[in-house]
């Protein structure tokens, strides 16, 4: 689709195709609500499904069930009526609803009634030493190029963090044949006993016997390294690992490291909106203030999925629903729709272990509040030492250190950097992230030509005033 | 607590801190109070030009003793601001536009004004390389430039505190009120007495003139810039339009900031402006015209900063009509930013001596007030 065939207006805008996405795009149009769903990559599915309708990985077992659950979602959704629209990437989003899109280039203002906003996490910024090496990078993109492409990673490869979705990456590169030398792993002993509370609701929840299976599965094949501090060494690429065990530092030659603690809500677009935000002091982020249909501050915009706090993906598709029978109740009154109780039992069962593993995996002070020359904003080479430094004379938010320092003024506008600078200020300055504050966030929220907003259609009284 | 200053600053824009500073400088005890923080709004946003060209003939005054202070900003506060000094050419688009470009020029001459400069076709590409060739000539100015605005307004704040301002943050202005020889002025913190006043409040300098039972007919706008992905060195001097809205500088780090005066919709209680992507896009296609090496160029950001406009388009400078003691600093209608050092100064001689020898009478309240 191109943006030229686009309607000027839709009933329901849903902003992102993963499975909140999904699940709120195909509720609301079976519902008859005229729906559009953008998605900014060549297929849906999102991060979790990502590739799901075109991955050339065809053995099953190798991304695992769960994986391949994201297919039904599809399917449902493409059956719905909605009209999804594949790399179209959102820029704008305003309090009135108005949604900046890119097609191919070309730049639409569209007006929705409503917008559902589900544009899932992106990975916690991990900055340790030499993590802007080549060589260096996360283990969500490993995971990308593994769903889309089929890509495994060659050479000596390591891992390094916590977190559920290590474990499942490690699975699921073992699985697909890649050699991993050995995981690092980086949380903390004492969580396991701020964790020991939340256990009995986790060994309920689904989450229980997958983990301890993943857990069983990963560690008979590589040796994990419990370490209290890594660094990646190397001249203009990734050499070696160096990193502190109890038994002293060790090294290790390496062509690859993933790095991952977790993943955080993606807030840019919601915050861009004025979508109100807190700070969740367990999982250690920012998230949108939202109800129980999760809809936010601003009039008509809600936050579905792991936008809206870190639940995981099964959790996202009902929350997507949830929010779409909201939104099909207030446009669509008369409209059938599901029992969102029925829907909430459900959501409630995949959130239970969520308190067990945010304790267990949160992650420890030291990665992520660096220290010394460790870059902290990638885009404008920004280090820990320097916003520590800005702080103590007396800069007290993120948004005065962009203007000091330029960190977060970068295209990735703050999303490497923005949870680390807000935590080492409040550190430095003994606050706390929720006074601090987090960057404003100024769209567009993802960067697009001169070219394409010039594309914009010339408006009314732009022509008249060329006319007069 | 009931504090007590020599005068009391309101706004913590490039204006107040100027004031603040020029104050301390004179030896008077200021406190400065800001209702965010220091550069939040217009003064920390704006696109930093530092501009004589195309001045209100009643405002040119305070531009040509600002320009001497931008000259020399290092000295004045400890800091280079950014200022670089690379000329602003405003580009004529047709032959008429220059014809009435020329007009002004003349006019300026004969009042004794030698700042603008008319040029011919060849010299504006000679200066900017990179315009179109069907423009016919324009204007420049030599002297002006630009500077980084949030690093200009901190640094006339950390002065004006090295010299023994006070600057409070996060507190707003709620009351004025008379009391003997003394302003009591509440804010959400407290109160100050103090014998005199400088309500440089911006955007918000029409709710404290209304303390003080003298409306004006202010309006809040928020015009709105965008900044692109750092680009290779290809123009310095600031190029601005008259016929369309536009104005285009590269910044020292390669980045490119355009603006030019299209407003994005503000709400001043909330602190926040919404864009206007379809004003936005015409500003896009007026560069794509003039500038074609722009148009793969990466759109980074956009905002808008919020700031007072009058309706005659210069600002209210000088003592209150009604108050005693209470002196204005508001309205400078989105081109406010490179007045700042200048106009911070004029207030402080009004201030501590009663009088100053620049003419600022056009610029008085009372011309909304009769």
């Amino acid at each position: 689709m191109n943006a030229a065939d686009l309607a000027p207006s839709y009933d329901l805008v849903v902003i992102g195709g993963g499975p909140a996405g999904l699940a709120a795009a195909a509720l609301a149009a079976r519902a008859g609500v005229e729906t559009v769903l953008f998605d900014e990559n060549p297929g849906v599915g999102g991060q979790i499904y990502r590739g799901i309708t075109a991955t050339p990985v065809r053995d099953r077992a190798i991304l695992g069930d769960d994986y391949w659950a994201g297919a039904a979602l599809a399917a449902e959704a493409s059956a719905s009526g909605a009209t999804i629209v594949n790399g179209a990437t959102v820029w704008s989003l305003d309090p009135t609803c108005l949604v900046g899109v890119s097609i191919a280039g070309e730049a639409r203002l569209i007006q929705a009634k409503r917008v559902i906003i589900a544009t899932g996490s992106l990975e916690r910024p991990f900055p340790i030493p030499g993590w802007t090496l080549p060589g260096v990078m996360t283990a969500g993109a490993a995971q990308t190029a593994l769903k889309a492409q089929g890509l495994v990673p060659g050479g000596r490869t390591m891992m390094a963090g916590s977190g559920p979705l290590l474990w499942l990456l490690a699975a699921q590169l073992l699985r697909a044949g890649a050699r991993i030398e050995a995981i690092l792993d980086t949380a903390p002993r004492r969580n396991w006993l701020l964790a020991a509370g939340h256990l009995p609701d986790f060994a309920l929840s689904p989450y229980w016997s997958k983990g301890l299976a993943l857990l069983r599965e990963v560690k008979a094949k590589v040796p994990i390294v419990r370490v209290d501090s890594i660094e990646a060494q190397g001249k203009d690429k990734l050499a070696e690992v160096v990193f502190g065990t109890s038994a002293g530092e060790r090294r290790m030659q390496a062509d690859l490291l993933l790095l991952h603690q977790g993943v955080v809500p993606n807030v840019n677009l919601a915050l861009a909106a004025g979508v109100a935000h807190r700070w969740n002091g367990r999982q250690l982020c920012f998230e949108p203030v939202v109800d129980r249909a999760f809809a936010t501050s601003v009039p008509g915009i809600a936050v579905a999925g792991d936008g809206a706090g870190i639940a995981g993906g099964t959790a996202a598709a009902e929350r997507g629903r949830i929010a779409a029978i909201a939104a099909v109740a207030a446009l669509k009154p008369d409209a059938r729709l599901p029992q969102a109780q029925t829907i909430r039992h459900k959501l409630a069962r995949e959130e239970m272990g969520r308190a067990f593993l945010d304790t267990l995996y949160q992650p420890a002070p030291e990665y992520r509040r660096p220290v010394g020359d460790t870059i902290v904003c990638r885009c404008e080479e920004v280090t820990a030492q320097q916003v520590r430094d800005t702080a103590d004379l007396g800069c007290e938010g993120p948004n005065q250190m962009k203007a000091f320092l330029r960190c977060g003024m970068g295209p990735c506008q703050g999303r490497l950097c923005g949870l680390t600078v807000t935590e080492l200020i409040a550190e430095q300055r003994k606050s706390t992230p929720a006074e601090v504050g987090y960057y404003r966030l100024r769209p567009p929220v993802k960067p697009i030509t001169l070219a394409e907003l010039a594309s914009l259609p010339i408006s009314e009284a732009e022509r008249k005033a060329v006319e007069r | 607590m009931t504090r007590t200053a020599d005068v009391v600053v309101i706004g913590g824009g490039i204006h107040g801190c100027s004031t603040a500073l020029h104050l301390a400088l004179r030896g008077l005890k200021p406190i400065l109070v800001e209702k965010d923080y220091a550069g939040r709004h217009a003064s920390g946003v704006n696109a930093g030009g530092v501009r004589q060209l195309a001045r209100d003939l009643a405002e040119i005054p305070l531009s040509i003793s600002s320009m001497a202070l931008w000259e020399r900003i290092e000295d004045l506060v400890g800091d280079d601001c950014g200022f670089e000094s690379h000329g602003t050419v405003l580009v004529a688009e047709s032959e008429a536009e220059l014809d009435s470009f020329r007009a002004r020029v003349d006019d300026l001459r004969l009042k004794g004004f030698t700042h603008e400069e008319l040029i011919d076709r060849a010299e504006p590409r000679r200066l900017v390389p990179a315009v179109s060739d069907e423009c016919p000539g324009g204007v420049v100015s030599r002297r002006d430039g630009a500077a980084d605005p949030f690093r200009t307004t901190q640094a006339f704040r950390k002065r004006a505190i090295e010299k023994g301002a006070e600057v409070i943050e996060g507190v707003t202005v709620t009351g004025l009120a008379r009391a003997g020889n003394v302003w009591r002025v509440e804010t959400s913190d407290g109160t100050i007495e103090s014998p005199k006043v400088v309500n440089a409040a911006g955007a918000w300098a029409d709710r404290i003139a209304a303390m003080l039972g003298e409306p004006v007919p202010l309006t809040v706008v928020a015009p709105m810039l965008m900044v692109t992905s750092r680009l290779p060195a290809f123009i310095q001097p600031v190029v601005i339009l008259r016929g369309r809205k536009l104005s285009f500088k590269q910044l020292g780090n390669g980045t490119v900031v355009i603006g030019g005066g299209h407003l994005a919709t503000p709400h001043r209680d909330r602190n926040e402006t919404v864009l206007d992507w379809d004003k936005l896009a015409i500003s896009a296609r007026t560069v794509w015209e003039l500038f074609p090496l722009m148009r793969q160029a990466t759109i980074v950001r956009a905002w808008a900063g919020m700031e007072a406009y009058m309706p005659d388009s210069i600002p209210v400078v000088g003592p209150s009509s009604t108050s005693e003691g209470v002196f204005h600093q508001f309205g400078f209608s989105t081109h406010g930013f490179r007045l700042g050092p200048g106009t911070g100064a004029v207030i402080a001689e009004l201030v501590a001596t009663g009088a100053t020898n620049v003419p600022i009478g056009d610029l008085a309240i009372t011309r909304f007030t009769k």
